[in-house]
């Protein structure tokens, strides 16, 4: 294991009007370079909040995040989110959104060509070279959230974090974009980090999936390996026997040992 | 069986057909040509009834609206004996705008000049305010320390009544026509501040946290996400502003005198010539629409 990011007792409380809320408490994690994690729980159970913590978005309580060796102080273009809500700026065209992430990291460095080459390539990547001049409110929703994909690569980030990034897409297009970001994930071999509420999600994408107990003071109940051969089908594993088993596994963790109180 | 009966029977469709379009219809393909002409007929009626829905709906009720305001004009001019009415002062407005840029030395001058030196004043005054509320407006929205700083200043200036700032401007500035700009530019300031600010803080966490992940530099946070994002609250302060702004100009210009709408008012109400005080009356009217509605063309340009 070589650690890439790690997490140390992470502590998340927050403070309220009625006192403190702890959300998270003792998280202990650490992820391997090119490793795909996933973090499922049930709403409110703190896993976009273990994410922002990561992303440097807010900052932890107690215990210490690291990236590459670094605490984590403050978020940064290395560790690129892909947000729930696409957040493309509305008045920037499609490759201008990218433009903007490709100038912050490699400006300076490369000539301006290179720049506007890696932007459009971005793009080509995620399946959008056609709609590159779009502006956001002229492309449906799965389009958006793809150049928010294509955004977040563009950086070439050590780490992807991906907050529930397919969670407003309908079904089809979601699974669609299953399989495109399964497709570019392994042939890019980034270490990712997904927060999601999907099962079948994280077990077609993940190397490991990250079990969450309920919230107040959630933490990680279980961890569960994925060893599901790359590159993976969707449909292949539909009646794959591991696949079902993994499946069956989350389901059981989700449903039976941690079942979310009927209060929310 | 006539060809009307066909175009019914086709179309289904109850319009009257005249009788001498029939007539002219070629008898060689009937059916075919009746088709056709039917359909093009519909839409010309279906656009007569758009045509006139429109005019029943919008157009009436403002039609009406002036209508009924210059009778219950009218009656009150005739009871009064003194107040002229409409009748009296169109003509006197035909009159007036015949020559609306004569030159009879300077306190002698047409209505045109009048008119336009109001909208300079006010083009000045409010443009000093743009150019500082607006960036102030960002700094104060941006910055939790100024927006402390200047909020109960704001709070304060704010209510107090556009003419109590002009005997200060008549003291440091020791002019009418500057002291006149100034009182435009204090009262015309505050929308555009506090609108700005206020969208500032109104910019979705959403952008701001892309500005965090991306670690932008503050001026581009400023071009790339702050601008645009306050831009349509910008506008919306820049259009209360110019509103107060023409607002003040005539009250300004009553007190400072020289040349200008207001100070025109005075004038004619020391010659005792009604008509032109209610002419006044409209051209401030209008000339404040007019620039209200441009600014919304522009604003609408701004609109994601």
């Amino acid at each position: 294991m070589n650690k890439y990011v790690q997490i140390e007792n992470a502590q998340m409380i927050f403070e309220t009007k009625n006192g403190k809320f702890v959300a998270l408490k003792d998280i202990n994690l650490l992820i391997d370079q090119g490793e795909f994690v996933s973090i499922i729980g049930h709403s409110g159970c703190g896993k976009s909040t273990l994410l922002n913590l990561v992303a440097g978005l807010i900052d932890p309580s107690g215990g210490a995040l690291f990236c590459a060796g670094r605490e984590i102080a403050g978020p940064g273009p290395d560790r690129a989110v892909v947000f729930q809500n696409h957040s493309l700026l509305p008045w920037l065209s499609c490759f201008d959104n990218v433009y903007l992430a490709v100038e912050r990291v490699f400006g300076g460095k490369e000539p301006k060509a290179n720049l506007k080459k890696r932007a459009t390539e971005a793009l080509e990547l995620v399946g959008l070279g056609h709609a590159i001049h779009k502006m956001p409110h002229e492309i449906s929703g799965g389009m958006k959230q793809r150049v928010g994909i294509a955004r977040a690569l563009s950086m070439q980030p050590k780490v992807l974090l991906l907050d529930e990034h397919f969670g407003a897409l309908d079904a089809l297009t979601r699974a669609h974009l299953q399989d495109e970001l399964l497709r570019i994930v392994t042939s890019l071999g980034s270490t990712a980090i997904m927060v999601t509420h999907d099962v079948d999600e994280a077990v077609l994408l993940s190397d490991r999936i990250v079990m969450m107990t309920n919230g107040p003071s959630a933490t990680i109940g279980e961890i569960l390996d994925v060893k599901l051969p790359r590159p993976r089908d969707r449909l292949a594993l539909a009646e794959d026997r591991d696949y079902v088993h993994l499946r069956g596994e989350v389901l059981k963790f989700l449903y039976e040992r941690h079942k979310k109180k009927e209060a929310a | 069986m006539s060809v009307v009966s066909i175009k019914k029977n086709i179309s289904g469709d109850e319009i009257p057909m005249p009788a001498s379009s029939v007539k002219e219809q070629p008898m060689k393909q009937p059916q075919e040509m009746a088709t056709t002409k039917t359909a093009s007929e519909k839409a010309t009626v279906q656009r007569i009834k758009a045509v006139t829905e429109f005019f029943v709906r919008r157009v009436m009720p403002s039609v009406l609206g002036v209508v009924l305001f210059l009778v219950i004009w009218a009656l009150l001019a005739k009871q009064s004996g003194e107040l002229p009415g409409p009748d009296k002062t169109w003509a006197s407005a035909v009159e007036l705008f015949s020559d609306p840029f004569y030159d009879n030395g300077p306190n002698d001058k047409g209505i045109g000049w009048n008119i336009l030196s109001s909208l300079e004043r006010v083009g000045i005054g409010f443009g000093l305010a743009a150019l500082i509320g607006i960036p102030l407006g960002f700094v104060i929205g941006r910055f939790a320390f100024f927006s402390g700083m200047a909020s109960p200043i704001i709070s304060l200036l704010r209510p107090v009544s556009p003419l109590a700032w002009l005997p200060i401007g008549l003291l440091v500035l020791k002019e009418a026509q500057p002291a006149a700009i100034w009182v435009i530019f204090i009262s015309s300031i505050w929308p555009m501040i506090i609108n700005t600010a206020v969208g500032v803080t109104k910019v979705p966490q959403d952008y701001m946290n892309v500005a965090r992940v991306l670690n932008l530099s503050e001026w581009k946070i400023f071009t790339r996400i702050l601008f645009p994002a306050v831009l349509p609250y910008m506008m919306t302060g820049v259009r209360l502003s110019i509103g107060v702004a023409w607002l003040v100009i005539v009250a300004a210009e009553m007190l400072t005198g020289g040349m200008g709408i207001g100070f025109w008012v005075w004038d004619e109400w020391n010659n005792l010539n009604v008509e032109h005080i209610i002419i006044a009356i409209f051209i401030v009217g209008i000339v404040g629409l007019l620039l209200e509605q441009g600014l919304l063309l522009l604003a609408k340009r701004f609109e994601y």
